[in-house]
């Protein structure tokens, strides 16, 4: 596959002067556009003749309506009360109210953390960085955040820019391995915060899991899935190439087997019966740990078909070249070949994880109360009765703004990787 | 012009090849292949494809594993033991015919990368060789590329100063130059000139006869998994004994 996209990143980096852009196929520069004005465009594309002018029309049309009864229905027909109504529980569950300052300071943390990533992994503030440093402003903005909730997104951006310009003090190299740790430590600290350590009268009680709900719920266990996964998958992928029999096969079977099993059968499975083989001794394991683990468990068998394909795009003149500078086996693995075969699948790796984000609605089938399980909770009050295409239309909105960021962070990392990049010249 | 000024070599061989043999499943690629290397040697192996040579080459550093025969490189015999597999890796370069360059990283970084995890080189020590020796390849003004972003020619030498700055005590050339336009060809050929007046141990699998003449301390033909005639450059050219050496050398030197 060849690149006909220049990459722009590696110009910056190497403060190239910037050529037009050839092909390197043919090594001819793109036509000039002339008159390159929308005006141009728009008969060139949309109306270059009859039949294309009829369709253009006919779309237009369709949209027009389709989008007057939308706005019509967001802004007259539906009555948004029953979210602004339940939002503290659309976003937290059952997640006790005087405890909920532990889930804020989380995003302080949080903010912090994103600053510093900013900061480290970024050579310079481009809209896009600034579009992820502002989200926190941009809640805060909504129409139907609280008071309560408007103070904390703005303390969580201040503590957010604040970490971003303490971190500017570091070394490029520091700052990366700040980073990096900071960002590892995140989710068990996190996690411990909101599971609190203290008895009844401490500073932090306990919380029981069973209590977490919502968005905070729904988010945890993809975030947690997306973690665990990827370097589980890894193994999995390399062991199923190992050359020991035992290995391969142990890896083949572990991964066949939950591919060939529905998430939620793996998730009743995690629910009852890990508890049946437990020893009685031990104490029993939280519900959500079970989860998170039955999802980490099930994601990373197909992390594990996804890196393995990665790696068979590695040519063997890749392993060749690695061992003959001496690398041992498991070295070149991690210095030469992997970071190859990553870059290739991260697309589908991204894909991956937005199933996951979207699968972990499953676990309100064994009584968790994930975003939607909260959303159908709240639908089966009588006093909401009627107001599911509000609830369903927020939690769907909710949904798809985290998937798309996704998908979108996805294409900002394949570019500064330089994911489809011309390698063919080298192998 | 043989390196006459070389000094007199009382060492021991570096490289012993002993009825070196390797099958493929039932075929049989190597059949006893017998050779030994001085010194500052400069090897040219030559002969028809599939005749076994890449495939011998890559026995001498355990890229593949020879099932009959001894090989001693270095004197470490090459054997399961990966221990030793990995010391005479790090003894001996080795440049491929497709360059096999490591495309995710910078030229600097593919030059680098082997010191610094390898012989657990600082990173400085590492740029500084690896700059001596993006210069004494010609392309200093290349380090921040990818490979990629290179003529075949210049990934070529890129892939030489990255075996050379493991400091090998030999270097094995697959081919390296018949991946290359013709133009590029010299540029390549000039650098390993360069390398074997330096000194350097080399054993060329390569059909450039010119490079061969100029210099080869010995030549070896391969034919069918074995050595069919070895010989200097002058005895293999002009006195040419065996039947299928002529031929071959007839059919190429035509060109
Ligand atoms: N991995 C392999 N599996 C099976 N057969 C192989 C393998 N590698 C090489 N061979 C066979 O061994 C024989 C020798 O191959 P080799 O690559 O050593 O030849 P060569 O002399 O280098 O040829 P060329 O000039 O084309 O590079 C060929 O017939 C080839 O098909
Ligand atoms: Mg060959």
């Amino acid at each position: 596959m060849r690149l006909l996209r220049p990459n722009l990143t590696l110009r910056r980096r190497m403060a190239l002067p910037v050529a037009p852009v050839t092909d390197p196929q043919t090594n001819v520069l793109p036509p000039a556009r002339e008159g390159n004005t929308a005006l141009r465009w728009i008969k060139e594309n949309l109306f270059s003749s009859l039949f294309d002018s009829v369709l253009t029309i006919i779309s237009l049309l369709f949209l027009f309506f389709a989008l007057r009864l939308a706005l019509d229905w967001v802004f007259n027909l539906a009555q948004w009360d029953v979210i602004t109504e339940n939002i503290n529980i659309l976003m937290k569950g059952a997640y006790p109210s005087d405890q909920v300052w532990r889930i804020w300071l989380g995003l302080y943390l949080l903010g912090a953390i994103v600053g510093i990533n900013l900061r480290a992994w970024n050579r310079e503030l481009n809209r896009t960085t600034i579009a992820i440093a502002a989200i926190p402003l941009i809640l805060a903005l909504l129409p139907f955040a609280s008071e309560n909730a408007r103070i904390n997104l703005i303390i969580i951006q201040v503590t957010s820019a604040a970490a971003y310009l303490l971190t500017s003090i570091l070394g490029d190299k520091r700052r990366r391995q700040l980073a990096a740790v900071m960002s590892i430590l995140y989710i068990p600290v996190f996690i411990l915060l909101l599971e609190g350590f203290t008895d009844e009268d401490g500073i932090m009680p306990l919380v029981k899991s069973d209590l977490w709900g919502g968005l905070l719920l729904s988010v945890l266990l993809a975030t947690v899935g997306i973690i665990f996964s990827l370097p589980l998958g890894i193994v999995l992928a390399l062991g199923r190439r190992s050359r020991q029999p035992a290995i391969s096969a142990l890896c083949i079977t572990y991964i066949e087997v939950v591919r060939g099993v529905p998430l939620i059968s793996i998730l009743f499975m995690g629910n009852i019966m890990l508890q049946l083989f437990m020893p009685q001794s031990l104490p029993p394991i939280d519900r959500v740990v079970r989860v998170m683990m039955a999802i980490t468990l099930f994601t990373a068998a197909y992390m594990a078909e996804i890196v393995r394909g990665g790696l068979q795009a590695i040519p063997k003149g890749q392993y060749d070249a690695a061992y003959a500078l001496g690398f041992s086996g498991l070295k070149s693995m991690r210095v030469i070949i992997l970071p190859q075969a990553l870059r290739i699948v991260i697309p589908v790796i991204v894909s991956q994880f937005i199933g996951l984000l979207l699968d972990t609605t499953l676990v309100a089938l064994v009584g968790l109360f994930d975003l939607l399980g909260i959303g159908q909770a709240i639908l089966s009050n009588p006093n909401w009765l009627g107001r599911s295409q509000e609830v369903y239309v927020f939690i769907g909105l909710i949904y798809w703004i985290l998937a798309t960021s996704m998908a979108f962070a996805s294409q900002r990392l394949e570019k500064n990787l330089g994911v489809g990049r011309n390698y063919d010249e080298s192998q | 012009m043989n390196r006459n000024s070389a000094p007199a070599r009382t060492e021991d061989p570096i490289i012993i090849c002993r009825d070196v043999q390797k099958w493929f499943g039932k075929y049989h690629a190597l059949k006893g292949i017998s050779m030994e290397v001085m010194p500052q040697e400069v090897i040219v192996i030559f002969g028809p494809s599939g005749s076994g040579k890449s495939t011998f080459i890559r026995t001498i550093n355990r890229l593949e594993a020879h099932q009959s025969g001894q090989i001693i490189v270095d004197g470490i015999e090459l054997t399961h033991d990966v221990r030793n597999i990995e010391r005479v890796r790090m003894e001996t370069g080795m440049v491929f015919q497709q360059f096999n360059l490591f495309p995710h990283l910078t030229v600097m970084q593919n030059i680098t990368y082997a010191p610094m995890y390898n012989r657990k080189w600082h990173r400085s020590k590492a740029e500084k060789v690896a700059m001596e020796l993006l210069e004494r390849v010609g392309i200093p003004e290349q380090a921040e590329k990818y490979p990629a972003q290179l003529s075949g020619g210049q990934q070529q030498r890129v892939a030489i100063a990255r075996a050379l700055a493991m400091q090998p005590k030999m270097m094995l050339f697959d081919e390296p130059t018949s991946a290359l336009d013709p133009e590029m060809i010299k540029e390549v050929l000039d650098v390993m000139i360069e390398l074997a007046q330096s000194g350097m141990t080399m054993i060329v699998i390569t059909h450039e006869m010119g490079f061969a003449r100029a210099v080869a301390d010995r030549l070896f033909f391969f034919d069918e998994g074995l050595v069919v005639e070895s010989g200097t450059p002058d005895e293999l050219f002009n006195f040419p004994k065996e039947e299928r050496s002529k031929q071959f050398l007839a059919q190429i030197l035509s060109h």
